[in-house]
This record gives C-alpha cells, sequence and structure tokens, in this order.
C-alpha cells in the first residue's frame, strides 16, 4: 500500500541548536499512527514542519505520493491535513457554529454568510459524532472535551485525509476519552488517518496501529503495537534497556520505607464548603502523604484548605504544636508550607522571566540587602538549584518560556525548595512532563522528604500515588473515606477505595 | 440581522452586557421625556444626534479595533487633522471634501496598520505615536488656526441642513456607515474574523483565516471613521478645527465598553455600541436641560465628573449582569 505521509531524512536547526536530525515517519491510509518520545525529542518541531508552521533545513515529505508545498496553516487544511493542537486552535468565546465554519462559510451573493445554512451544516456534522448541543451557544461554554470533539469535527468536516492530534486527552475523563477513541475509530473506518501524540502509553495500546519513537531529534523505532510492550516502548524513548528498567521500577519513588517521624501536618475534620465537607490527613516527618480520589472528589480543595486558600468553616488544622491553621497563603508560607499549584502555566512561571527570576522570585525579600537584592548570592543559589535538580537551561538567564515542560516545573519545584520549607503540597507535580524528566523530579521529591520534612501529593495518576506515597489518603465527595499504607498498596486496591468499596475499607 | 440578533430573548441571554445599555439608554429617555418640556422636541432629536455622529462614527470604528483586541488611540487626532483638510477641500464641494478627508483618515489607518502587523508594535504604542503625529500634523497644515470653510460652496449643508428635510445629512451618513458596518460584522466572512482574532488570534491564525488582512482593515475603517468624524466637525461648525478631538478617543473607548464589547475583544456589537455612544451623549443632554431649568448651576467640569460617575455606575452594573450569566466562567 502507497503511505499517505511519507517524511524521511528531515532535518532543523534554530539558531545552531538542532532540533531534527535525520527524523521519518510514515504513515498508511486509515491508520491510527502513535508518535511518542520525551519532551524536547523533536515531534512537535515534525508536526510543525508538516503542517507548514516551520520551514525544514533539509528531507524530503511525500504526501499523497506527491512531494507536498506547504507554506501554512491554511495550505495544510487545503491538501487534507488538519491538526488538533493540545492548546486547542478555536475561539471559546465565538458560536460552535462559527468554530466550525470559519473560513469556509456557506453564503448567499457570494458576500453574505447564509447562517441558517451554516448552522444547519454544524448540527449535522456534529450529529455525526453523536452529539447533539446548541451550536450557537458560545464553545466556551461547553466541557473541554465537547470542544475537542468541535476541533476533530472541524477537521474532518474540511475534507482531512490526516488527522493530527497533540495530546488530545491531557484534559479529558475517562468517559470523554471513549467519546474520542469512538471518534478516532470511525475516522480510521472512514480511511482517514490519524497521526496520535500522547505521554499516556495504555491510550495507544487501546487504539493505535503502529508506534514511532523520537529521541533526540532523531527517529529510532517504528513498529506495529500489536506485540510490543510498554516497557518495549519506555525503553526506546529512553533509550534504555528494557530489563534495566523492569528492575527499576517504573518510577523513581520507591515509597514505604520512610519512618515516621514527628507530626507535621494534621487536618482533623476540615470543612471548607460544599466540596470539601471532611478531610482528616496526618503528615509525619519524613513521609510522602498522597491524596487519591477522582476529579471532584476534593483533593484541590483539600489542598488548598492546607494553604490557608479557603477558610476553613468546621474542623482543625494543627501545623507543627501551633493550635491555629494558616488563615492566608501569606501566613503558610511564613510558616513553612509551599503549594505547587497544577496549573503550571497560570499559576506558576512568568513565561518572560528569566529562569533565575522565575526561581527567586518568592525569595527576594530574603535575598535583600537594605532593600537591594544581593546578585551574587542570588547567582549562587540559583546555580546550586540548577545543578542539584538537573535544571537543563542553556544559562540562568534564558526566558523560561524555552525551557521544556519538565524543566520549567523542576524550576519551580525551586523556587519552593528555595525557601526552605517543611511541608510541601504539590498538585499534580508531574504532569505533561515526559518520563526522564518525571523519574528526576519523584527523585527530587523523595530527596526532600528524606531530610526530615513532608510531602502532600495530589496526582491522577495511580502508578504514582501507589508507588510514590507512604500513605494514601483516600477521598470521595469531600470526605476522607479511608486511609492506605504502603507497601501493599496495589493499583487494584486504591481503585477499590476511590469507588469506596466497603470490603476495603472494612 | 441574523437569527440570533431578531430573538431578542436569545440576545439578552447571551449578551448581557448590551441588554443593560440599552435598558440604561430607555431609562434615560425616559426620564427626560417626563422631566423636561422641550426633551422630545424636534429640535433636540436633531441638535443631539448631529453633534453626537461624530462620537457615534469614531465609536463603531473604534469597537472593530476593539473587537481585534487592538486599541485605536489616533482618532481624536486623525479628526481634527482630516477637519482642516476638508476645511481646505470645502470650495471643491462636499462630494470632494468628504472623500478625500476619509481616504486621509484611511491613510492614518494604513500607517497604524503597518506598524501594528508589519512592524509588530503593540496597537497602543502604534497608534500612540499616530495620535501625536496627527495632533502635530494638523496643526502644522493650518498655521495653529482655525481654517474656515468656504460657505458658498454646498459643504456646509453636511452639518447644518437636513435631508428631505427631515434628519440632518450628517445623521444620514453615520446612520449608513453604521448599517452597513452591522452587516459586515453579522453577515460577512471579514467582520468575523475580526471577531475570532480578538477571541484569539493564535487560533485564527491556525484555523487559516485571513487574520493580517482583517487586522489592516480595522484600522483603516477606524481611521476612515475618524476622517468623517472631522468632515461633520468642519461643516458643523464652519471650520476645520485643528485643535479639537482631544479626548475622543477616550469617549470613544468609553462608548464601546459601554456597549458591552470586551476591551480584549472577541465580544461585542455595532448597535450596542452606538446605544453606548448615545447613553455617554445624553448624560450631557439631561444635564444641559437641568442647567435650564435654573434650580441648578452645574458646571462644564462638574458634568464631566457626573459623567465619569455616570460611566462608573453603568460599568460596575454590568459587571453584576455579566456576573449572574450561566456558564459566563470558563468551564474546569
Amino acid at each position: 500500500m502507497q503511505p499517505l505521509l511519507s517524511m524521511t531524512g528531515v532535518e532543523k536547526a534554530f539558531n545552531g541548536a538542532t532540533a531534527l536530525a535525520g527524523a521519518s515517519l510514515e504513515i498508511l491510509p486509515g491508520e491510527v499512527h502513535a508518535l511518542i518520545g520525551q519532551n524536547g525529542a523533536g515531534k512537535s518541531t515534525l508536526i510543525k514542519i508538516l503542517t507548514g508552521v516551520y520551514r525544514r533545513d533539509a528531507g524530503q515529505v511525500l504526501f499523497r505520493g506527491a512531494p507536498a508545498r506547504i507554506a501554512g496553516p491554511r495550505e495544510a487544511q487545503e491538501a487534507g491535513i488538519a491538526t488538533i493542537y493540545q492548546e486547542l486552535n478555536l475561539v471559546p468565546l465565538r458560536s460552535v457554529t462559527e468554530n466550525m465554519i470559519m473560513g469556509y462559510e456557506p453564503k448567499r451573493l457570494g458576500v453574505f454568510i447564509d447562517w441558517r445554512e451554516a448552522h444547519r451544516r454544524a448540527r449535522e456534522i456534529l450529529m455525526r459524532f453523536g452529539i447533539d448541543i446548541d451550536v450557537r451557544a458560545p464553545l466556551g461554554s461547553y466541557s473541554t472535551a465537547i470542544q475537542q470533539l468541535v476541533a476533530i469535527a472541524r477537521a474532518v468536516s474540511l475534507d482531512a485525509r490526516l488527522v493530527i492530534m497533540d495530546e488530545p486527552t491531557s484534559s479529558l475523563d475517562a468517559s470523554e476519552i471513549e467519546v474520542l477513541f469512538g471518534v478516532v475509530r470511525g475516522l480510521r473506518a472512514a480511511g482517514v488517518s490519524v497521526l496520535y501524540v500522547s505521554h499516556f502509553l495504555d491510550e495507544l495500546f487501546a487504539i493505535c496501529d503502529r508506534v514511532t519513537t523520537m529521541r533526540d531529534g532523531r527517529t529510532v523505532d517504528c513498529r506495529p503495537i500489536a506485540g510490543a510492550t510498554k516497557l518495549d516502548l519506555i525503553g526506546a524513548m529512553l533509550g534504555r534497556d528494557t530489563a534495566e528498567i523492569a528492575a527499576d521500577g517504573m518510577t523513581e519513588f520507591g515509597g514505604g520505607a520512610a519512618r515516621q517521624g514527628e507530626i507535621l501536618l494534621r487536618a482533623e475534620g476540615v470543612a471548607t464548603g460544599p466540596r470539601l465537607s471532611r478531610l482528616d490527613l496526618t503528615l509525619h516527618r519524613g513521609e510522602i502523604v498522597g491524596l487519591g480520589g477522582l476529579l471532584g472528589s476534593g483533593r484541590t480543595e483539600a489542598a488548598r484548605a492546607l494553604f490557608g486558600e479557603d477558610p476553613v468553616t468546621a474542623g482543625a488544622i494543627r501545623l507543627k504544636d501551633a493550635p491555629s491553621a494558616p488563615a492566608t497563603p501569606a501566613q503558610a508560607i511564613a510558616r513553612g508550607i509551599g503549594f505547587l499549584s497544577e496549573d503550571r502555566k497560570a499559576e506558576g512561571i512568568v513565561p518572560g522571566m528569566s529562569v533565575r527570576e522565575n526561581l527567586t522570585l518568592a525569595l527576594l525579600p530574603r535575598l535583600a540587602r537594605n532593600g537591594q537584592v544581593d546578585r551574587a548570592r542570588e547567582r549562587a543559589l540559583v546555580q546550586r538549584f540548577i545543578d542539584a535538580l538537573g535544571i537543563k537551561t542553556a544559562d540562568m538567564e534564558q526566558p523560561i518560556r524555552e525551557l521544556s515542560g519538565g524543566n520549567q516545573q523542576k524550576v519551580l519545584l525551586a523556587r519552593w525548595l528555595a525557601i526552605e520549607p517543611e511541608v510541601l503540597i504539590l498538585d499534580e507535580p508531574t504532569r505533561g512532563v515526559d518520563v526522564g524528566a518525571k523519574r528526576e523530579i519523584q527523585a527530587i521529591i523523595r530527596d526532600f522528604v528524606g531530610q526530615g520534612h513532608g510531602v502532600v501529593l495530589i496526582s491522577s495518576e495511580f502508578e504514582e500515588l501507589v508507588e510514590g506515597a507512604d500513605r494514601i489518603v483516600v477521598l470521595n465527595e469531600g470526605r476522607t473515606v479511608t486511609e492506605l499504607a504502603n507497601p501493599g498498596i496495589t493499583e487494584d486496591r486504591l481503585v477499590r477505595a476511590l469507588a469506596h468499596d466497603r470490603r476495603v475499607t472494612a | 440581522m441574523n437569527a440570533d440578533a431578531l430573538d431578542l430573548r436569545r440576545y439578552v441571554a447571551h449578551s448581557p452586557q448590551s441588554a443593560a445599555v440599552w435598558l440604561a439608554l430607555a431609562a434615560l429617555v425616559g426620564f427626560g421625556l417626563l422631566r423636561y418640556e422641550n426633551f422630545g422636541s424636534a429640535y433636540n432629536l436633531t441638535s443631539f444626534l448631529n453633534y453626537n455622529s461624530m462620537f457615534i462614527v469614531i465609536s463603531v470604528g473604534m469597537c472593530f479595533v476593539i473587537l481585534t483586541g487592538g486599541i485605536d488611540l489616533s482618532v481624536g487626532s486623525v479628526a481634527a487633522f482630516t477637519s482642516v483638510v476638508a476645511a481646505y477641500l470645502s470650495p471643491y464641494g462636499i462630494q470632494v471634501a468628504l472623500p478625500g478627508a476619509v481616504l486621509t483618515g484611511v491613510g492614518f489607518g494604513a500607517l497604524n496598520a503597518f506598524s501594528i502587523i508589519v512592524l509588530r508594535i503593540p496597537p497602543f504604542i502604534a497608534t500612540l505615536a499616530a495620535m501625536l503625529a496627527a495632533k502635530g500634523g494638523a496643526l502644522v497644515i493650518s498655521g495653529a488656526q482655525t481654517i474656515s470653510v468656504d460657505w458658498t460652496s454646498n459643504f456646509t449643508r453636511m452639518g447644518m441642513e437636513s435631508a428631505w428635510n427631515l434628519l440632518p445629512w450628517s445623521i444620514v451618513i453615520v446612520a449608513a456607515v453604521v448599517l452597513v458596518l452591522w452587516i459586515v460584522i453579522e453577515r460577512t466572512s471579514l467582520g468575523r474574523t475580526v471577531l475570532a482574532i480578538g477571541g484569539s488570534e493564535d487560533a485564527s491564525v491556525l484555523m487559516g483565516l485571513k487574520v493580517a488582512r482583517a487586522k489592516a482593515f480595522v484600522y483603516m475603517l477606524s481611521g476612515g471613521c475618524a476622517g468623517i468624524a472631522g468632515v461633520i466637525l468642519a461643516s458643523g461648525f464652519g471650520a476645520g478645527q485643528p485643535l479639537e478631538g482631544i479626548g475622543w478617543e477616550l469617549s470613544a473607548i468609553a462608548s464601546v465598553v459601554v456597549g458591552g464589547t470586551l476591551l480584549t475583544g472577541g465580544l461585542g456589537s455595532v448597535p450596542a455600541t452606538v446605544a453606548g455612544a448615545l447613553l455617554l451623549g445624553l448624560v450631557f443632554n439631561i444635564l444641559n436641560f437641568e442647567n435650564g431649568r435654573g434650580t441648578i448651576s452645574i458646571s462644564a467640569y462638574w458634568q464631566m465628573v457626573i459623567r465619569g460617575g455616570f460611566l462608573f455606575a453603568v460599568i460596575l452594573f454590568q459587571a453584576r449582569v455579566t456576573a449572574r450569566r450561566p456558564g459566563a466562567g470558563r468551564p474546569g
């Protein structure tokens, strides 16, 4: 069968830094093809070359058997390549219809948009995906899942032959993922190819046919997914031997071994509102306590309560010997609690500032002498953290937005570590970072508690909780329902506890 | 215009801010009609509309710019500049002076568009520079004098005479412009692109929309609208006014915002902007009537303070209404 797309020997450098050095990719018609690799492996660059956002330095791109001349997103669309970006490429303020037909509006007299026809068309296309919504309402009034499906529907309605999906499930819940998978299978059945980029390996096994692995700007592996194992894929991504990984375990945490020391933080019957009605949690020195729960179980609310962000309406939080809880985040920080928010972009980094400035943002008052920041001390401290955490940056003055997600996260971790807290609350610390950085971040966390501090860890990845936490406090509908202790927690036990199954709690 | 706009309930549900401005406008008109004898007279109506037509046309141009997420600070100065141009061209009649002034305004807009799109200067800075340049330019070409128009040509008819003995020409022309622009925003790809850019410029580029073209359009449109205002100014006052137009850009921005258009772009409406401009003008009008009754005497300075307070109240009211709208926030 002639491939739909064939990219060979693609090279690309940015200001002398090599991003791609001989990348290749071949996609067959009607195939769901996975593209994996660590952050910085070159996946995004390769996709952007394919969609005309970047121009390649060398290499050949054949689409439908002919050399592809794609100079921009518009040409890509017209050639039949549609991209669903991770950051949705739609306009939430505008109606569903507009988002679907923009650029291809049905018209009367060649000028005036025929809204009746536009709405009808939008509704009809969505119906084919099993979505029945008011297409006149603003897109932003619907869930992320619906928005994502609208993006896909737009792509398909433009006669796409290849649909590129970049981390399509990162903000979907389980049932929404099923709907998405249904759509992907529908595309495959209709002969449309899908290039599927994802960090979640389990998903690939569920819907992909073949998988291409990239590492350091090169394509290192391409194989049918049937017959491959998760370890094979991780091994290819990291360039490590599979046996070695299996011996190590998948995460770097190694939970369960910690001794229980003095109590650092204790919450008893804490409530802050309808979404958190009874939190019971104890954190000792040298301990990682996981907060387990499904979306909406009150995990994030629990973290906000501990950090003094939401006023406590019932119950009590005790920090070490002090009888009272911090009432504001500023007090919490002053008393040695740090909180790494799950929303790195919105609440964490200041994109235009350098690594140094981001790292010392919360620390400036302490670095100041007579109201002036002591530059030498600041630089020494930043360099110490860059070395200690292995932050990959050209130098400390590089803008943080140019770093990969994993390295941004390390800078944020360093920001908190630098104020020398006793308790760190980490909300999804490894979300959206690649496998390698994830292991390093987990090692940093374990090292931190090893110094006699405590960590409250929120993660929607069961694996991370099960292997990483010494104990897991399980939340359900805003209440602590049970507590599991390592060693001995398995994903299966955790899942049953999440479902609030009596057999476990008894 | 489209089915959405005709369906009143839908309109209110989706744009409560716009509904608020219409309500406030109706309330103020009702108040004026009940309290002042001559408020509803033909004379008051035409003079009110005639004077405010300048602000309406500038506000509508500004509305397009703001819908893309931009801003145009140069409109006041450009109106002053074009009023001088119009005065110089007045001997050749309105048929020359109007296109001449509008083209001059479009020229300033093209300059803004070039700085913003090609040179990538932020709109605030680019149009601030154009504002200073146009202000200085107006003083240069006029020798810092008001330039008297030619009263023997048909030029002054635009600002002083009525079309079909009904409404001043200025109002007729501005109404036509408003109508066309309303159609553009509701029914054309260009208009929808303008809205999409304000909603998310990155997404618009990725959707393959002609973003640069639409942005160039809005700045040239805004300049052209300022040109029309300049002609109305010159013909209404019988002279090109190089020193006028100070603060007009801020009035226009206020009208757009009062009309419920998001300052960040992507959401807004042409008719509501007109209502916003009328509302702000009406506050002055009513204060004048109040002074006329002799019961109180409020100086022009205090009028400005009161107008500011009123603007604040309307914005506050809008914010309250919007906050209560279900589904207004981004879904988590």
